[in-house]
């Protein structure tokens, strides 16, 4: 049986939500309709709707169904900055991070490059750790200027996480509207938007057990935010088109079994990735593990391997039957220099030799057993290849 | 043998995957991103460097049924072809980036990285074949498809490159078997258009890619005797043998018309003359290998046929190495050579070796 521990890019589903989804997905009607049919859909919908701010404390009405991470990003960073900059053209800069998604860090550059945006980066160390003082202070300097600020609870490649409070507090003073991607975190480590601070939050189902397609923004119910799609006015009149119901129903019922057993979960997780570390650094001692001294995510493991390339590592560990990363999935899969490693100082060299382990729901000890067995051969095996590239 | 398929997305390096499974190997299928700002889709008659080709090339490794990865070998193209390419015309020399990408990528860093990864052998969908002397040494023959041949561009291959390749489309007697075969085993790839250009040239104009990354000033056109006879907007692209662009005003006395000669990069001069001045009696390089068992004597002038471009018609000429060059002498001069060019040398079907052509004898004059 293969070993997945790639659950940062997806995570198998849940027997309980696949079933509650076909369920679901058999019945008709348009949440729409004002039929039976429909009011069936409608009821599916708000419920869970319902249990999805619950699990995440937040108002029902916060909650905006899409459908999942890019789209949530996309909608939060363009809506803010389109909403705020119509109303006060001087109000133009995003801060951001360089470490961030590039589905945020994309959607801001097309705003830069396209709609007059200004960009600030806050700074960060070799950690991943961002410089809130230096934040702190180009706020005193530019506060009246920024749009909206996008930074993500915890990153998805490295595991560090961020601030959160801290950050939306700083923001607060100057009223910033401040989104995060809480993807990474949610599930892994506590989360509660009421307490947040935030304007608006994105969430996905399927690295957390639920179908890929389901996802959300929160957005507070007070924040305006200018519509990307536009059309029957669905959604807060925010994302028009038919709603999901068998999607929504999913994914609450994801969210809610994942935060029920997060706590349990991240303690298990930790003594894993621990075990992990250690038995890596056993074989490669010269591994470097990022944001090691960082406040870190429970399930995420994070090595760079001077002298291998990560491609070698995931190719004998996939023929070993042990499925890892080397960080972002991307582009025809081909595995780039990433930028996030690259946000910590290191080189490209560096950069290429890395690999990400990610727990999930169904990460078993035997995972991390096999995974510790196939390990020194593949690392040996890339090592040789790794001196090839000269 | 656990055997590494190349697979560039085209049909020829599919149906060798396949065949090589046919053949009872355990294969792997690799793309090499060879760009790192890969296009989205084909575009003209390129063959290998956009997204859409790294998908076709997956469609295929699922359709054939083996695993399938990508591997970024972009810095190492960057360094070892794309830069060499534009530092050999800034030399004044004409290069043949495919050979350095087989030298350097495909049978270098590719081939090294297989092996250390435990692979035995590298699959491509070359037409060229591997046979067995009566001693069981290896050779490398041309291709039976002789319009498709491509044993030119595989002449850098040595010895123990040779023991570690693969060529199933040697035996393919023409492209449209393959395509048929292809068809019949339902690769999507089946009607993929072949590639020509040179993959890294978005618009296949050699001389126009070249202008943003050469500085172009202008400098003289000379005659043989070094009389100015014009300007050019800069000596770099300018090819051996190129009659079109010269902009020459005046004819020439005989009323012939004239061709460039050589280019001398370092003082920006290109020069030209009558086509017969372009013939060529001997070559000569200092960067020469043997694709296989060297010939026992290579002091002493052996007879052989060299090719000295990737679809010409090869001539009969003699081989000897001395003072540490591969020098050939051709029996009848031949048109237009050019330094940077790879000179490969044949016996019969048989590749024998290759040189990188330093130097050239012009047949009806000392030297050009």
């Amino acid at each position: 049986m293969p070993v997945y521990l790639d659950h940062a890019a997806t995570s198998p589903i849940r027997a309980s939500v696949l079933e509650l989804y076909v369920a679901t997905l058999s019945e008709v009607g348009n949440p729409a309709s004002v039929h039976s049919f429909g009011q069936r859909s409608r009821q599916i919908l708000e419920q869970s709707r319902e249990e999805i701010a619950k699990a995440i404390n937040c108002d029902r009405n916060e909650v905006i169904f899409t459908s999942g991470g890019t789209e949530s990003d996309n909608l939060a960073v363009k809506g803010l900055y389109w909403n705020v900059n119509s109303k006060n053209p001087a109000k133009n800069v995003i801060i951001s991070a360089a470490a961030e998604h590039h589905a945020v860090l994309d959607a801001i550059n097309w705003l830069v490059d396209s709609q007059n945006a200004e960009l600030y980066l806050i700074p960060s160390d070799d950690q991943g750790v961002l410089d809130l003082a230096a934040l702190a202070n180009y706020l005193e300097q530019n506060g009246s200027r920024v749009a909206l600020m996008s930074v993500m609870w915890a990153n998805n490649e490295i595991g560090v996480i961020h601030p959160i409070l801290e950050i939306t507090k700083l923001a607060s003073g100057y009223q910033i509207p401040v989104h995060s991607d809480a993807i990474a975190a949610l599930g892994h480590i506590p989360v509660d938007f009421a307490k947040s601070g935030l304007a608006a939050m994105t969430i996905t189902g399927h690295k957390l057990g639920g179908p890929v397609g389901s996802g959300a923004l929160l957005l507070r119910r007070d924040q305006k935010l200018t519509p990307v799609n536009h059309g029957g006015g669905q959604e807060r009149n925010l994302r028009s088109g038919t709603p999901d119901a068998s999607s929504a129903a999913a994914l609450a019922l994801t969210i809610t079994e994942a935060v029920a057993e997060q706590a349990e979960l991240a303690t298990k997780h930790k003594l894993m990735t621990e075990k992990l570390i250690a038995g890596v650094k056993q074989i490669a001692p010269d591994v470097i593990v990022s944001s090691e001294k960082a406040h870190r995510l429970p399930n995420n493991a994070h090595f760079r391997f001077p002298g291998c390339l990560g491609d070698s590592l995931l190719f004998l560990l996939d023929s070993d039957g042990v499925s890892i990363s080397t960080g972002s999935a991307c582009t025809a899969g081909v595995s780039g220099p990433s930028h996030v490693v690259l946000s910590l100082g290191a080189d490209s060299d560096e950069a290429m030799g890395t690999l990400r382990i990610t727990l999930g729901h169904s990460t078993q000890e035997a995972d991390i057993e096999a995974f510790l067995k196939a390990f020194p051969k593949a690392y040996e095996g890339a090592k040789k290849a790794g001196l090839t590239r000269r | 043998m656990k055997v590494l398929a190349a697979m560039s997305g085209g049909v020829d390096s599919a149906v060798a995957a396949a065949r090589a499974v046919e053949a009872g190997h355990e294969v792997v299928g690799v793309h090499l991103a060879l760009s790192r700002m890969p296009g989205t889709l084909r575009t003209g008659s390129r063959g290998c460097c956009t997204v859409e080709d790294s998908m076709d090339a997956q469609r295929a490794a699922n359709k054939i049924g083996i695993p399938f990865y990508v591997w970024d070998f972009s810095e190492r193209f960057k360094q070892d072809v794309v830069d060499d390419f534009i530092s050999e015309y800034q030399a004044g020399r004409t290069p043949n980036p495919c050979m350095r990408c087989n030298e350097r990528i495909k049978f270098a860093a590719l081939l090294e990285k297989a092996l250390a990864l435990g692979f035995d052998a590298l699959c491509t969908g070359h037409y060229a074949s591997i046979e067995t002397d009566s001693k069981g040494n290896l050779e490398l023959h041309r291709s039976l498809a002789m319009a498709k041949d491509q044993s030119y561009v595989l002449g850098v291959l040595t010895k123990e490159q040779l023991e570690h390749s693969l060529f199933p489309l040697g035996k393919a007697a023409n492209k449209e078997d393959i395509r048929a075969e292809a068809k019949a085993r339902e690769l999507s790839v089946a009607q993929k258009p072949d590639s020509y250009d040179i993959c890294f040239i978005p618009e296949g104009d050699t001389r126009d890619w070249l202008s943003d990354k050469i500085e172009r000033t202008d400098g003289a056109i000379v005659d043989l005797e070094g009389n100015q006879l014009g300007t050019h907007d800069g000596a770099i692209g300018f090819t051996v043998g190129q009659r079109k662009g010269l902009n020459i005003g005046k004819p020439a006395l005989d009323g012939k018309p004239r061709y460039v000669l050589s280019i001398r990069p370092k003082d920006n001069v290109v020069v030209v003359g009558p086509d017969e001045a372009l013939l060529i009696s001997e070559l000569s390089g200092t960067k020469y290998s043997w694709c296989g068992e060297a010939p026992s004597n290579t002091t002493d002038w052996f007879d052989a046929e060299v090719q000295v471009r990737a679809h010409g018609l090869s001539h009969p000429c003699r081989v000897r190495v001395s003072e540490n060059q591969m020098v050939i002498s051709l029996t009848e001069p031949i048109r237009g050579v050019s330094p940077g060019q790879t000179a490969v040398v044949y016996l019969g079907s048989r590749v024998l070796g290759q040189a990188t052509i330093d130097k050239t004898v012009s047949a009806v004059m000392e030297q050009v």
